[in-house]
């Protein structure tokens, strides 16, 4: 708090607590490959950056195609199976559906001004998130660090992750 | 909320110390403003931000997030985060005289 010039008719002077709850550790798991799914990880870490929280993302499984340069533009949204999609399920495996309803969903987002995937993971390497694959998974996957969006620091192991971790509140998506 | 003194204007904020009128701001008010929160000098990077913003503002009636921020007023999200340190997005508003941004991204 600042003293006020103690001018008549004024009050004390109040100033923002900007530092209040930025000494916070925040790690996320995203651990599925769907458009629908990428975007919560992203959206929750990129909030917690904004707040000058120190953010770890890890992916794993297949949150890999979410940094897999062959596949983080192409991720896609499926209604099959999914009941917020609002639509009859019978109709949801038809030949079609799954493109339309990522172009939608795309569509949407860019409207809000949400950036897609590739802009979104710059964005957060830009505001200094952390961003690792999943050693387990990108072996499975036959990936290297080359494969991964260059933002990503490299490929650790779940006990690196679970070290890193430490004192740190934990998302998994 | 609250009348305080700024720069030797008299400055309604809201219980956090966000201006409540853009109107009272000017470009001392801003200086102020951003020392207090511990900008000790605006630069001409820090100035394009602040005046993106306030047109900004102008035009779309609210407070532009750090995505709109970063994408149109010509200085990067890396950028942001030396200029405003830890909460962009906050305090580049504070600076401004606008409310707190409400957007997610």
């Amino acid at each position: 708090m600042t003293a006020t010039d103690e001018k008549p008719g004024t009050d004390e002077m109040i100033v923002p607590k900007f530092d209040e709850g930025t000494d916070r550790k925040l790690c996320i798991i995203c651990s599925k490959g769907t458009l629908d799914m990428a975007y919560p990880g992203m959206v929750l870490g990129n909030a917690a950056l904004m707040e000058g929280i120190e953010v770890h993302i890890f992916f794993t499984f297949w949150g890999l195609d979410i940094i897999n340069k062959k596949t983080m533009e192409h991720l896609k949204v499926t209604p099959v199976g999914n009941t917020a999609m609002h639509m009859p399920q019978a109709l949801s495996p038809l030949p079609g559906v799954a493109s339309f309803a990522t172009h939608m969903m795309k569509k949407q987002i860019e409207e809000l001004g949400v950036p897609p995937i590739d802009e979104f993971l710059q964005q957060i390497a830009d505001a200094g998130g952390h961003m690792y694959g999943c050693k387990m998974s990108a072996d499975m996957m036959k990936l290297t660090t080359d494969d991964l969006f260059d933002g990503v620091e490299g490929i650790i192991s779940a006990t690196d992750f679970i070290e890193l971790s430490e004192g740190a509140q934990i998302i998994f998506v | 909320m609250a009348t305080v003194n700024v720069a030797g204007h008299d400055i309604d904020v809201n219980e956090e110390g966000f201006l409540t009128n853009p109107a009272q701001w000017d470009e001392e008010v801003a200086v102020q403003l951003a020392e207090q929160i511990g900008i000790d000098e605006l630069t001409d990077d820090h100035w394009k931000v602040i005046k993106f913003l306030r047109a900004d503002y102008a035009d779309q009636g609210e407070t532009a997030q750090l995505r709109r921020t970063s994408t149109m007023s010509g200085v990067g999200t890396k950028e942001l985060y030396v200029l405003f340190p830890k909460k962009p997005a906050k305090k580049m508003a504070y600076v401004a005289g606008l409310p707190k941004p409400k957007g997610c991204v």
